[in-house]
């Protein structure tokens, strides 16, 4: 097979040819790597690239495939993951300056579970700072581009992960969603991205941003493929306190179900907010082809979502400054020469964080100072239970909620950087399953008429039930097809 | 809802930031226009609504693992990645002058 064959493969192709040894994971890893090479100087999707540590990782999964000991169907696949997860030994940044250097002492569950099923990683993938943006360009290293346009932004916190599988250069990737992480840079580049119930994947290891919304899912090319890395990451970690005890349903098994009789709910309010044109059509051309394969849309009300965006960014920047406070220069990371300890604290967050991520702790801080508890973090707590009620009435009467992944398609670099409330609209179609800590995914739907940029369509679901939102979302990618490989100048 | 300098000065010394002027100035503008628009929380009648402090439902977590001491990374491991360290203890500026 051709370098161009092999990065073309989708990880289930993948797995399926390294099984038949119609090509080793060594020859595999080459090619990303050689792709990884040619055109990312462009797209800016990685921070780090192990290229060592994956041919070394390919090797072994080639000699376990010739000793007939393949320990799953990832086995010898070349993924990457979002610089958010720890990699023991291997430099680990979110996306930040304050931890330069930093190479942490254990992996993330997730990534030890994908190296548990034999996977190859390639590297450390592009985002904004601690996952505290929707467009990538708050990394703190290097813009990330979106490689059907690269002078936009492939979206964000997640940027990296969406254009490393959209532009073939992992096969699969895995990233984190706060407030639409990874459905919205799926959507701008035109890959499936499943943010999972919240507690369904362990978030042991992954640099924590707001800890009641944030986490971990896989972003790939299609359906199958965001299945099977779902099902290889999700489950039980005693390591993670939040993590559900529920079995992990197969989702491969009804994949293939269709959409017959599927009750698809539409929020009324998200049809009616102001969307692009040609997103809009794309999204009601997918309900069409719902009605068209024996769904029945459902007309519901959402009747808070629209406070969603302002409750997000009071508890989401509130659990930040939280969280964000272990930063001081002491643990990890780098540390600013202050005299005494208190100015040293000061110079190196002063020094390590970068604009948005110091407006956010500001924010979290005013929100949870004294006197303000109530008014701010209580409140928005409260409006959070009014969110997720909509939602628990609405599942009454259908069985997943469809609408748009965001207003639009991906937008020019540096249109909003100056516009911090302007950046933060972008979420407000993402931002209900985080507060609601439901499933949501996006699934390409379609092309925007006047860019031809892709569209994502938004399915979010029961609790639990990322099952039926896959095999849903399947029922789409069988009728409209999967994204073909950006061409990257 | 409008943000002085001054809180803007006060809550970055909670937060343990050291702005530049010019930082405070564009956060004071920028910190006030996001405040206004999370003032549409203000319209919600929240009375007798239970916040949602937890996001998972009662009884999806696993019940507490047993009391049982299990292998940690060591201190030698754990102060490995720090700045600055005097053996297995992490080391910071004086704080008694």
């Amino acid at each position: 097979m051709t370098p161009t064959e092999l990065t073309a493969l989708t990880v289930r192709e993948a797995g399926e040819v390294l099984a038949r040894r119609l090509t080793s994971a060594a020859e595999l890893t080459e090619a990303a790597l050689t792709r990884i090479e040619r055109v990312d100087g462009r797209l800016g999707a990685f921070l780090k690239v192990t290229a060592e540590e994956a041919r070394a990782q390919a090797r072994a999964a080639d000699e376990r495939t010739a000793r007939g000991e393949r320990l799953s169907p990832l086995d010898g696949v070349p993924l990457a993951v979002k610089d958010l997860f720890l990699t023991k030994g291997v430099e680990t940044t979110a996306g930040s300056r304050i931890l330069e250097g930093y190479r942490p002492p254990y992996d993330a569950t997730v990534v030890e579970r994908l190296k548990a099923a034999g996977a190859v990683l390639l590297g450390k993938l592009n985002l904004d700072e601690f996952a505290m943006g929707s467009s990538s360009e708050n990394s703190g290293y290097r813009p990330c581009r979106n490689p059907w346009d690269l002078t936009r932004t492939p979206g964000g916190s997640s940027g990296g992960s969406a254009v490393a599988a959209a532009a073939r250069l992992a096969h699969g990737t895995l990233g984190t969603d706060t407030g639409g992480s990874i459905r919205e840079p799926a959507s701008f580049c035109g890959v499936v991205g499943v943010k999972p119930s919240y507690g369904r994947v362990s978030r042991y290891g992954v640099v924590a941003f707001a800890s009641s919304l944030d986490q971990v899912g896989p972003l790939a090319r299609t359906v199958g493929d965001a299945a099977l890395l779902l099902r290889t990451v999700a489950g039980h970690d005693p390591r993670d306190m939040t993590s559900s005890a529920r079995p992990v349903d197969d989702y491969l098994a009804n994949l293939e179900s269709g959409a017959k009789g599927l009750r698809v709910g539409v929020p009324r309010e998200w049809l009616a907010a102001g969307l692009e044109p040609g997103t809009e059509e794309a999204v009601r051309a997918a309900l069409d082809v719902y009605r068209r394969l024996g769904a029945t849309l459902v007309d519901i009300s959402l009747p808070h979502s629209r406070y969603g965006i302002a409750a997000y960014y009071i508890i989401a920047p509130a659990e930040a400054s939280s969280n964000l406070a272990r930063y001081d220069g002491v643990r990890f990371g780098i540390r600013a020469p202050g005299r005494g300890l208190r100015e040293m604290y000061a110079d190196t967050r002063q020094h390590g964080f970068g604009a948005e991520v110091k407006r956010r702790i500001m924010l979290g801080t005013y929100a949870l100072s004294s006197g303000y508890y109530d008014a701010y973090y209580l409140r928005a707590q409260k409006v959070r239970t009014l969110v997720r009620h909509d939602l628990d009435l609405a599942f009454g009467r259908c069985d997943l909620v469809a609408g748009p992944v965001a207003p639009g398609v991906a937008f020019p670099l540096g249109e909003r950087v100056e516009d911090p409330l302007r950046m933060y609209l972008a979420d407000v179609f993402t931002i209900t399953a985080n507060l609601a800590a439901l499933p949501a995914l996006s699934v390409p739907c379609g092309k925007d008429a006047a860019t031809g940029l892709p569209v994502g369509l938004q399915l979010v679901g029961r609790p639990f039930d990322e099952a039926n939102l896959l095999r849903a979302a399947r029922a789409l990618e069988r009728e409209v097809g999967v994204f073909p490989a950006p061409e990257v100048p | 809802m409008s943000i002085s300098l001054e809180e803007v000065r006060r809550i970055a010394s909670l937060a343990r930031l050291k702005l530049s002027p010019e930082e405070e100035q564009r956060f004071a503008g920028q910190l006030s226009a996001i405040l206004a628009h999370v003032a549409v929380l203000e319209e919600l009648d929240v009375s007798g609504v239970e916040p949602m402090t937890h996001a998972l439902a009662a009884g999806e977590v696993a019940a507490l693992r047993a009391d049982r001491v299990l292998p940690g990374l060591g201190a030698e491991t754990a102060v490995a990645p720090a700045p600055d360290r005097a053996g297995t203890h992490f080391k910071v500026p004086r704080i008694i002058e």
